[in-house]
């Protein structure tokens, strides 16, 4: 028995070998950007408690090309975590019912977008708009 | 009595085991949660901190210390940037950690240290957040 070694199918690289796995794993990989984001903001927030020259200079570093390419990759990490969140959402929730019309999952995903997309005019009208 | 009524000491064992309470269902909610947060949010607040502010568009006078630090003083604006912080990191990390099982990682010591790492990070991402926001309140 000790001696037994059963074939195992060889699994590395598994999620290059088909565009369906590829697309999954690059759903997977805009954790790491929200991840990284969501430190680098905490770190701004740090700045915040220690004075304005530590903002001051913090914002300064964000300047760096280095930076605004990694937050330009954050924001399409973001866009690409949105657009396949929405569209899962529907197969995650369960049903929603108006009267006794079950709402269609084409229905709950354009809602979603929606929202989405007025929340964030909200955000960037606030933000920017003085 | 189901104990007693089973024959085999070590299946006995497993089948305790595998009914040991599983932690699971807590990070995930914190992962569903922080999906919401992270889809609904980040693209506009990453697109206001990461490139508008940096880039002074359509004006630096809008990104100055007072500015952000009254946002950030406020009490909506610190519960604004806590939710957004901590439920990004519950739900970054929570899938960064699961992602070691489609690498190869399926069980042992480099598990449990990614584990740790994870959600330790983000455990000690949420304190930080809180202490810094309600230290500036």
């Amino acid at each position: 028995m000790a001696t037994r070694r059963p074939y195992m199918r060889p699994m590395a690289g598994w999620w290059r070998r088909n565009p369906f796995y590829l697309f999954y794993m690059l759903r997977e990989s805009t954790a790491v950007f929200v991840t990284l984001y969501a430190l680098q903001l905490l770190y701004g927030v740090y700045t915040l408690t220690v004075g304005q020259a530590a903002f001051e200079a913090w914002l300064a570093r964000l300047q760096h090309p280095v930076y605004i390419v990694f937050h330009a990759l954050a924001l399409a990490a973001a866009l690409l975590h949105a657009f396949t969140w929405f569209n899962v959402a529907p197969k995650a929730m369960p049903a929603l019912y108006l009267g006794t019309r079950r709402v269609s999952d084409r229905t709950v995903v354009r809602v979603q977008f929606v929202i989405f997309f007025v929340v964030s005019a909200i955000m960037l009208g606030v933000a920017l708009g003085g | 009595m189901a104990e007693q009524s089973m024959p085999n000491q070590s299946l006995n064992q497993s089948s305790q085991r595998s009914l040991k309470r599983s932690n699971e269902p807590v990070f995930w909610a914190l992962f569903g949660a922080g999906g919401v947060v992270a889809a609904f949010l980040l693209p506009a607040v990453i697109l206001i901190t990461g490139l508008a502010a940096p880039l002074g568009i359509p004006s630096p006078e809008l990104f100055s210390y007072e500015r952000a630090s009254a946002f950030a003083s406020s009490w909506a604006g610190a519960l604004f940037l806590f939710i957004v912080i901590s439920l990004s990191l519950w739900h970054g990390l929570h899938r960064v950690y699961h992602s070691s099982h489609e690498l190869g990682i399926h069980r042992g010591p480099l598990l449990s240290v990614i584990r740790l790492v994870c959600y330790g990070t983000a455990l000690g991402g949420t304190v930080l957040s809180a202490y810094w926001l309600i230290a500036a309140l």
